[in-house]
């Protein structure tokens, strides 16, 4: 391995070794997405034994929406977080002089929300069919889409948050916890976009999200893949990721220019 | 100005300005493949901000950069490959190994049988019983060397050092001056040092730039300005210029005596 492969791997190697280190992290990246199933799961079995089998599709709905709105959110703070480590050890300085491009390191930080991603979510997806018997290999082969849409937009709003971190430095750390859930009532993770007031409705129309989960929706109370939804989602995860590259690219130069890149962590 | 092909670095009419302050004030200067050259000035000087700008954290307000042949302002990536950077303000990832820093910077510098190199470093600068150890449990002279490792993991043609012995004992301070001395005489690197101590200084560097208030002020050699400001001593000098003092038959402001 050679180039730029070797350069992301190198970033990665690096990540991964502290995983390697320190059980308390990994423990920490299953640890909320494992907690959110089982208070969602408890609640889903009480609100099927209260209200029959007739509320087991609903049921259904509901702890889909947890898993992939997880899979939205540890994409997200798979980047930041990353970025965040580089941060905290005060390492950006020597990780910026090395040969490595800022479009490597973008690319290192989304594989390392990729595998941050997966071992997080796949316990929750364990924990949901054993004891909830919700199978969310049951949306079939177009969950692999889902999946991706989701990760993209995470990844879009990560390097939004990381533009912040550059130009605002070290105070602008909560947004890596933050800024998602915020965008998660426009989401409709557990209800139909329909169910929101009509003038926030073009909100949730633009974010890829929102289609995702109507059309994880779809499939499990109608039984149909709704196509246009995955289009849209994919469509404007393309212009939400173009929008947050060159936010990107306009705050690493922006941050040369005032010597950022050596103090942001101050 | 001499500009040429053999000079590692070649810097024109350099300016930083943030906002109102202006942090370097059109500075000029050359390094010639294989010389150390050392950046004396006191606090606020510009010492770090010119180093910032050699290596392309910092992107200058106008002027011109070189390095290796490469336009830092166009062509970063392709000097940053052949130089490296060491300093105590910089630090490691604290929780790796040093032998998983160093394979880190291995990987980012596309080192052949980087395993092989970190062997090398680890004998040559001592730190074979370091090598599993976080770098974070490491004594200040331990990390220094690591650091020294680091930077040089790429085998670089140009290495910039921004205090490379502040807080070290004499011994180690000494084994790392020690150490520089013997990596430039063995591969003919080029060595930018910017430094507060003046006995480090005049022994190192083959060149020195005074630097004050982001201007240079004064350049040589070593001898030269001892030579000048009629001192024994750099500290002399150094103080001569700080205070805008001048010895008995002292010099005006030299900007032409050293390779530039």
């Amino acid at each position: 391995m050679t180039g730029a492969p070797r350069r992301i791997w190198g970033l990665m190697y690096r990540h991964l070794a502290l995983y390697r280190r320190s059980w308390p992290r990994l423990l920490e990246l299953a640890y909320w997405p494992v907690l959110g199933m089982c208070i969602w799961g408890f609640t889903a079995t009480f609100l099927t034994r209260r209200l029959g089998s007739g509320a087991a599709v609903t049921v259904s709905a509901l702890l889909g929406g947890v898993l992939l709105w997880e899979v939205c959110l540890r994409s997200q703070m798979g980047v930041t977080i990353s970025f965040l480590e580089e941060l905290w050890s005060r390492n950006l300085g020597h990780v910026f002089v090395s040969p490595l491009r800022p479009w490597e390191l973008v690319a290192a930080l989304i594989c390392m929300s990729m595998i941050r991603m997966l071992v997080g979510v796949a316990p929750a997806v364990a924990l949901a069919w054993a004891f909830y018997a919700f199978n969310v290999f049951a949306l079939g082969p177009v969950l692999v889409l889902f999946f991706a849409n989701l990760m993209i937009m995470g990844w879009s709003v990560a390097l939004a948050v990381v533009s912040m971190i550059l130009r605002h430095g070290a105070g602008a750390e909560p947004l890596a916890w933050s800024v998602l859930f915020g965008l998660a009532p426009f989401s409709a993770v557990f209800y139909p976009v329909a169910v929101l007031p009509a003038a926030v409705r073009p909100i949730a129309l633009a974010l890829p999200s929102a289609h995702v989960f109507e059309g994880m929706r779809g499939i499990l109370l109608d039984g149909a893949v709704q196509w246009y939804h995955l289009l849209w989602a994919f469509g404007l995860n393309g212009v939400w990721l173009g929008v947050a590259t060159l936010l990107f690219a306009r705050q690493f130069h922006q941050a040369r220019v005032r010597g950022a890149l050596l103090s942001i962590g101050e | 100005m001499n500009l040429s092909p053999t000079n590692a670095i070649e810097v024109q009419g350099l300016i930083k300005r943030y906002g109102d302050v202006l942090a370097v004030d059109g500075i000029d200067f050359a390094a010639p493949a294989g010389a150390t050259l050392g950046l004396l000035g006191g606090n606020g000087a510009g010492k770090t901000t010119t180093i910032a700008m050699l290596l392309g954290l910092l992107l200058p307000t106008s002027g011109s950069i070189r390095v290796l042949g490469h336009d830092m302002l166009r062509d970063r990536f392709a000097a940053l490959a052949r130089m490296n950077f060491s300093s105590p303000y910089v630090s490691l990832p604290q929780r790796l190994t040093v032998r998983e820093n160093l394979r880190v910077y291995g990987h980012l510098y596309n080192v052949r049988h980087t395993d092989a190199r970190i062997a090398e470093l680890a004998a040559e600068l001592d730190l074979g019983v370091l090598l599993d150890r976080p770098a974070g449990q490491l004594s200040a002279g331990q990390k220094t060397r690591v650091a020294l490792a680091k930077s040089l993991i790429n085998r670089p043609e140009l290495l910039l050092l921004d205090e490379p012995t502040a807080s070290l004992d004499p011994d180690t301070g000494d084994l790392v001056r020690t150490w520089l001395e013997r990596y430039r005489a063995e591969t003919g690197c080029t060595i930018l040092l910017a430094s507060h101590n003046m006995a480090e200084v005049e022994r190192l560097c083959s060149h020195v730039l005074m630097l004050k208030q982001g201007r240079v002020v004064d350049r040589g050699s070593p001898q030269d300005l001892l030579d000048r400001y009629g001192r024994d001593d750099l500290e002399e000098v150094f103080l001569d210029i700080a205070r805008d003092r001048r010895s008995a038959g002292g010099p005006s402001v030299n900007q032409d005596a050293v390779p530039a």
